[in-house]
């Protein structure tokens, strides 16, 4: 069966997660990554929205933190100041999933301008729970789309910090810190390690033994084209 | 108490240019229609607080509304960027555009620390970041343990607006569903406005419900719709297809301006 690179990511994403996991998911690739996870293999994983939506169980993707959805099929909903207070800066959460518009090499995250502060060339829409997230969880999991323009050597600002970040998935392949330097350890199919290479910004390192990640099974694609396609008009 | 006004009326008697207002609502019950009141006032030279500020504060920002923007994460949620408040931060239009950024924890906590009458909200947080040099927040050390913690400058609003489901004939008001950090807002601020969707003879107990007694309220206005595009929890569903149109109305400054004359401005008063 045919699939698109960001649907590799998406199921690449996804396998991470485990039924043991209370994940902390943001909108967009994460969330599609999530709700996948809990689609196929890992159905009794926990999705936290920082909306105040503990244990939502969307029947089709959200495309807010704060969807009517969310709310109706939740274990709890709870204020949003109770949120970052009693569930995620007391280490309820083990899992934060994380996108970003620039990473550098130790997994630092830039999610608020590129350019200058001050007088920004592109003003981003912030951080919003991520500095916290970064800093809470055990785990941080990250996705964005690999180009020399997101994997930077230097950010232009940092959000967050990159110190909990376990694995960056992206559309091409999978990173992962070794002593504390994000490194190659895994290749989409049909993806070379040298396109990898030309698509960041720094030198990367490579693993010795650099995995060819399994493509996505019949009932992965299936599962997460029923997710998408509802929230696609 | 809460008076039980039209939402003309209480913007009329209690925002003022150059006020602190708080506008709040994580993506349920945005108080849309209050902030097109705002701009239909002319009201000016605002100072405007949100976590997350969206499509409204795109509008009041775009038309000039606001001098200082308090906020943790400003975008058009499962859509992109806010054409508006960038073109405000990148190039100064309509005006220039002071920020005070801060983290999702930080300003939960410094709405809380606002609510509970204290000077700042505590948190461990922002260390290692950017943010730190560039927006107001401080470190204190535990007493007991020495832990050095992170404080943030308590939220104080001249104004909190949120809207409601549902207020009773003395004012008592009742959410339901999520409820963001509304409670915090009117509790924070110095006055408060709520829209609601319905007055009714008796509030009826909700699972999950925040109720406001009326004597924290200033004004509540029954507006019907007053919180779409955004929704209202057993009323109706978010309009997702405005949100995602909102990317091209405001993308260019003209098709923005005339939207705004069409929709905001020549619209009648609530």
């Amino acid at each position: 069966m045919t699939f698109t690179a960001d649907e590799m990511m998406a199921v690449a994403a996804a396998r991470r997660l485990t039924n043991d996991n209370v994940c902390f998911v943001g909108i967009g690739l994460p969330s599609v990554a999530a709700n996948l996870a809990r689609r196929t293999h890992a159905p009794r994983c926990v999705l936290v929205y920082e909306s105040g939506t503990i244990g939502a169980k969307p029947g089709k993707l959200p495309l807010s933190i704060g969807d009517g959805e969310l709310a109706e099929t939740a274990d709890a909903v709870v204020s949003v100041p109770e949120m970052f207070a009693y569930w995620l800066q007391a280490g309820r959460i083990d899992v934060g999933f994380l996108g970003a518009a620039q990473i550098d090499p130790n997994g630092n995250l830039n999610s608020t301008v590129i350019g200058d502060y001050a007088r920004p060339k592109v003003r981003l829409p912030g951080g919003g729970g991520a500095p916290e997230i970064a800093t809470s969880v055990a785990d941080v999991f990250v996705m964005l789309r690999q180009t020399p323009r997101a994997f930077v050597e230097r950010l232009d600002f940092k959000t967050s910090r990159g110190d909990r970040v376990r694995v960056v998935v992206t559309d091409l392949g999978i990173l992962e810190p070794r002593d504390g330097e994000l490194t190659l350890v895994g290749v989409h199919p049909g993806v070379a390690v040298d396109d990898v290479r030309a698509a960041t910004g720094w030198k990367l390192a490579v693993a010795d033994d650099v995995d060819v990640t399994a493509p996505p099974t019949g009932v992965e694609l299936a599962a997460l084209r029923s997710l998408e396609s509802i929230v696609r008009e | 108490m809460a008076d039980i006004v039209t939402l003309a009326d209480a913007v009329r008697e209690l925002v003022h240019d150059g006020d602190t207002v708080a506008l709040e609502g994580f993506t349920h019950l945005i108080p849309n229609a209050a902030g097109h009141e705002l701009i239909r006032q002319g009201l000016n030279d605002l100072t405007l607080v949100r976590m997350t500020p969206d499509v409204v504060y795109d509008q009041l920002i775009g038309m000039g509304a606001a001098r200082k923007l308090v906020f943790s994460w400003g975008g058009n949620p499962g859509v992109g960027s806010l054409h508006r408040f960038r073109d405000a931060v990148e190039h100064d239009w309509p005006a220039p555009l002071a920020l005070e950024e801060h983290s999702h924890a930080g300003m939960a906590a410094a709405y809380a620390a606002g609510a509970a009458d204290l000077p700042f909200g505590l948190l461990r947080g922002y260390e290692g970041t950017d943010l730190v040099a560039h927006t107001r927040v401080g470190t204190v050390t535990c007493p007991f343990t020495g832990e050095e913690l992170t404080a943030v400058p308590a939220l104080r609003p001249d104004v909190g607006i949120i809207h409601a489901q549902q207020a009773d004939r003395k004012g008592n008001v009742q959410l339901w569903g999520i409820t963001g950090v509304q409670k915090e807002t009117v509790l924070a601020s110095s006055r408060s406005i709520v829209s609601v969707e319905e007055i009714v003879d008796e509030l009826e107990p909700r699972p999950g419900a925040v109720v406001l007694p009326a004597w924290v309220i200033d004004a509540v206005a029954e507006v019907p719709g007053g919180a779409r595009p955004s929704y209202a929890h057993g009323y109706y569903e978010r309009d997702n297809e405005f949100y995602a149109a909102w990317d091209s109305i405001s993308r260019d400054r003209d098709t923005f301006a005339s939207w705004m004359r069409e929709h905001v401005l020549g619209a009648v008063a609530a």
